[in-house]
């Protein structure tokens, strides 16, 4: 009864948790970023929460996403990464680092003739996964690698 | 005052490839500085803004994971010799730097 009872709560809490981010979805549809910093997306503790914050629902897995890392980055600190879209209409890049402590580390929004195309050097604490967030066409595309870190670099 | 931006720009075709190292400490907040031994103050860039003949082409909104003088490259299609690219940042303590450069022929 009481096992049921439980159950049944958590399958409450569950669809009221599904409701909520749908509608965060659909109040926050893909919009531009335009000069606004994503103070909530950047606040995140955990990846998923950044990536709900800033909008992105459901980020389809692609290939089309070529992500250039080290496999082994000796000092987290400065790791290099590049990032090309093959995806058409690339409007914004976005990357996290699961583990850092707010794993969204940037965005990049694309405009007048800006290519897919970004490279610059991040900060990682620690072994993590690399993920690339894709807006384009009105929908979300994403791709990951891992970056073993020897010495990581977030107290620097 | 905060230190230089420096900025390369090469075009191939009529794609302008930019590369820029803006000098800034991107502190995290979470170092202490080894001689007071006193945390250091989180200090970094938010948004970088760079611009073709005055129109905006990329807004990077960053967080403190971006490395200390930081380094950023991008490619600009539709740019030819002689136009402007600009690049203007500020950061949590609202301080901001900007520089601009002219594209030399291909």
């Amino acid at each position: 009864m009481n096992h049921l009872r439980r159950r049944l709560l958590r399958a409450g809490l569950a669809t009221s948790a599904l409701a909520v981010s749908l509608a965060a979805g659909l109040l926050r549809p893909l919009r531009a970023l335009a000069g606004e910093w994503p103070k909530a997306a950047f606040d995140a503790t955990d990846v998923s929460d950044a990536m709900r914050d800033i909008g992105i629902v459901e980020p389809v897995p692609t290939g089309d996403i070529l992500i250039k890392a080290p496999e082994i980055a000796e000092n987290g600190a400065q790791v290099p990464i590049e990032i090309l879209s093959r995806i058409p209409d690339t409007r914004v890049i976005y990357v996290f680092v699961d583990k850092n402590l707010q794993p969204m580390a940037a965005s990049f929004e694309l405009m007048n003739g800006a290519e897919p195309f970004v490279s610059t050097r991040i900060k990682m604490g620690e072994t993590s996964a690399l993920r690339v967030v894709v807006q384009a066409g009105g929908k979300h595309f994403m791709a990951a690698r891992e970056v073993k870190v020897t010495i990581g670099g977030c107290g620097t | 005052m905060p230190e230089p931006i420096r900025m390369r720009v090469k075009l191939d075709g009529d794609v302008a490839d930019v590369r820029v190292l803006i000098g800034h400490p991107m502190e995290t907040g979470l170092r202490k500085d080894p001689h007071s031994d006193e945390p250091v103050p989180i200090h970094f860039i938010k948004t970088v803004t760079a611009k073709l003949n005055g129109s905006p082409v990329m807004q990077a909104q960053w967080s403190r994971a971006v490395s200390r003088n930081p380094y950023l490259q991008f490619r600009i299609k539709g740019a030819k010799a002689g136009d402007e690219v600009s690049i203007s940042w500020i950061d949590n303590r609202g301080e901001t730097n900007s520089a601009a450069a002219r594209i030399p022929p291909g």
